[in-house]
């Protein structure tokens, strides 16, 4: 008895049997294309980081390690150091994550767990639009209408209040109650990461298996507790991606936080006062830079790539970890 | 056709069916509804104490909705709701006072795949456990370990306790689930189609299982396999379009059904 395929060739017409060679050489150029757009991924980033290696070389040959231990900016005697900057970037994204992630995880897990199914799209709408935002808008609005209102009522309170206090008086304490600074910065990235890691933190959340909820709810959990220990856990790899993303952004953010950060080039304790970021520091002056000072901006460039670099290798560690728990 | 040529494979007299045995479940003109659909259509059923009663019939016919309604699960879902009585040691469950929570850690359900959560071994059974006793650690180990030794799981975990409980294979991590849900000592176990995503030896495991299970806990078990229900089961109720069509001790319901549609779906001529 023939085959089913055997019957339906032989219905075919004749004509219609034309056989043809595959196209080699389509395939090919296809495959060139291919490998040629990856490629210039490699050549692009290769060329970026040769370039501001090349281009703060002397300020690192000038200073030596000291360039990230000083932190003296001082462009009428050349002294140039990156701890402030450093340590300013470090500061305000940390202060950023500190502040967004739990933020983003609540509205991850009202959005899939807990709101009513009319209100899912408007809200998921909303802090998607939060993510559309340009960054010179929060930066403005971060200046302007932020600004005045935290130095008020915020900034002058606790600064009365923790006077004198150990360590939090330090911590908390404004010199100059301006209402920028390392904190103002902080506050203004967590709102510019928030819809990046509520996003993706809700779309994981929604793609765990409902039998894998519905069991934890089986046994007899509260939401709570089934949020806390299945839910979170099981997106926990994709959540500390989705963190990690928002930190490379809060590292690298540069519009807003030259705003709001003070552009200060002064170490200080407290996360009130003004200071400066890498990318801010860049920002304000490589207009009006040559010489040794355009070096150690390009210098200072370098250290926020490894830095992101560093925040790359440690989330991936990280995932890792997880997953093999 | 006889049916039980159909189904050579059976032994239909290893299982006698008690009906003596208390009635631990009384479900009393239930209906349920997905928003406007008609899930459930007046079921009346009796479940007895520490006896296997499966619930069979083609897919959509409302075996699993009826299950779900025993645990309440279904009130996760705002459009879904059950009217009627059920009984549970003469309580009824579906009152609104009941606490929903509470309800769960005393009727236990294994679901259609296996749901190890994301931690160890251990934990997976512990975590229950935790949620309603104040155990010192010594006696939390070993309720652990009577729980994964009811489960038939104990000596393949033991020296690996603190892995990861999603790094067991399927059957494993099935025997797990039911572990976990042994460990909170429920009084009713229900079993959603529990081998449907399991091999022909794991599931084999999981049966015998089930029967152990039975010594202690009244169990309910909704299963496409009718051969299972025949091999598990001391009591069948057939489901078809949301209506219970017909219940009774499996032998006389596999061997002499008194409905036409129960004989024409165990012998497969619809399903």
């Amino acid at each position: 008895m023939p085959t089913l395929t055997e019957t339906i060739a032989f219905a075919r017409p004749r004509a219609a049997a034309v056989r043809k060679g595959p196209s080699r050489s389509l395939d090919s150029l296809f495959r060139g294309c291919a490998y040629g757009a990856a490629l210039l991924v490699l050549v692009v980033l290769a060329g970026i980081l040769g370039s501001i290696l090349y281009g703060g070389w002397p300020a690192f040959r000038e200073f030596g390690f000291a360039f990230l231990t000083s932190s003296a900016w001082n462009v009428g005697t050349e002294q140039y150091g990156a701890l402030v900057a450093v340590i300013g970037t470090v500061a305000s994204a940390t202060l950023a994550l500190v502040i967004g992630v739990p933020v983003s995880l609540g509205i991850a897990i009202f959005l899939t767990q807990l709101c009513p199914g009319w209100a899912r799209k408007p809200v998921a709408m909303t802090i998607e639009l939060l993510a559309a935002v340009p960054s010179i808008i929060y930066g403005m609005w971060g200046l302007f209408v932020f600004a005045p209102l935290f130095a008020r009522f915020v900034q002058i309170p606790v600064s009365n209040l923790v006077e004198g206090m150990p360590v939090i008086g330090t911590l908390f304490y404004a010199r100059v109650p301006s209402g920028v600074g390392v904190l103002t910065a902080g506050i203004i990235l967590a709102i510019m990461i928030v819809p990046f890691i509520a996003s993706i933190a809700r779309d994981m959340l929604d793609q765990i298996p409902t039998v894998l909820r519905e069991s934890a709810y089986g046994i007899g959990c509260t939401t709570w507790e089934v949020v806390r220990h299945v839910l979170v856990p099981q997106a926990a790899v994709s959540i500390i991606g989705a963190i990690m993303l928002g930190l490379g952004r809060a590292l690298g953010e540069t519009m807003a936080v030259t705003f709001v950060v003070g552009n200060a080039n002064r170490l200080s304790a407290s996360i009130f006062d003004p200071s400066s970021t890498i990318a801010s520091r860049i920002a304000n002056e490589f207009n009006e830079a040559d010489g040794l000072q355009l070096n150690a901006l390009m210098a200072l460039g370098c250290i926020l790539f490894v830095i992101t670099f560093v925040v790359l290798i440690v989330a991936r560690l990280l995932t890792r970890r997880v997953k093999a728990a | 056709m006889n049916a039980a040529s159909a189904i050579p494979t059976m032994d239909l007299n290893r299982n006698h069916a008690e009906e003596g045995r208390a009635v631990r479940i009384a479900v009393k003109d239930l209906n349920f509804y997905y928003g406007s659909f008609h899930g459930l259509k007046n079921v009346n059923i009796n479940f007895h104490d520490r006896q296997v009663t499966a619930l069979i019939g083609p897919s959509g016919c409302g075996k699993s909705t009826l299950l779900r309604c025993f645990n309440r699960i279904y009130s996760l879902y705002p459009e879904q709701r059950a009217e009627g009585e059920i009984l549970l040691d003469g309580e009824n469950i579906l009152d609104p006072s009941v606490d929903l929570n509470e309800l769960r850690s005393r009727i236990g359900m294994v679901f259609q795949k296996p749901t190890p959560f994301p931690m160890s071994i251990y934990d997976n059974v512990a975590f229950g456990l935790r949620l309603y006793e104040k155990l010192p650690k010594a006696e939390l180990d070993m309720r652990v370990e009577e729980s994964l030794r009811k489960a038939a799981l104990w000596d393949e975990v033991k020296d690996k306790l603190r892995q990861s409980g999603t790094g067991l294979s399927g059957g494993q991590q099935q025997r797990l689930c039911i572990a976990r849900t042994v460990a909170q000592r429920p009084e009713v176990i229900l079993f959603d189609e529990p081998t449907s995503a399991l091999d022909p030896i794991s599931t084999g495991r999981i049966e015998e299982l089930i029967e152990q299970l039975r010594d202690e806990f009244t169990i309910v078990i909704v299963t496409h396999n009718m051969q299972q229900a025949a091999r598990i089961s001391q009591f069948t109720g057939f489901m078809y379009l949301g209506q219970l069509v017909e219940f009774g001790p499996t032998n006389r319901m596999f061997m002499n059904p008194t409905e036409q549609r129960t004989q024409d779906y165990i012998t497969g001529r619809f399903g």
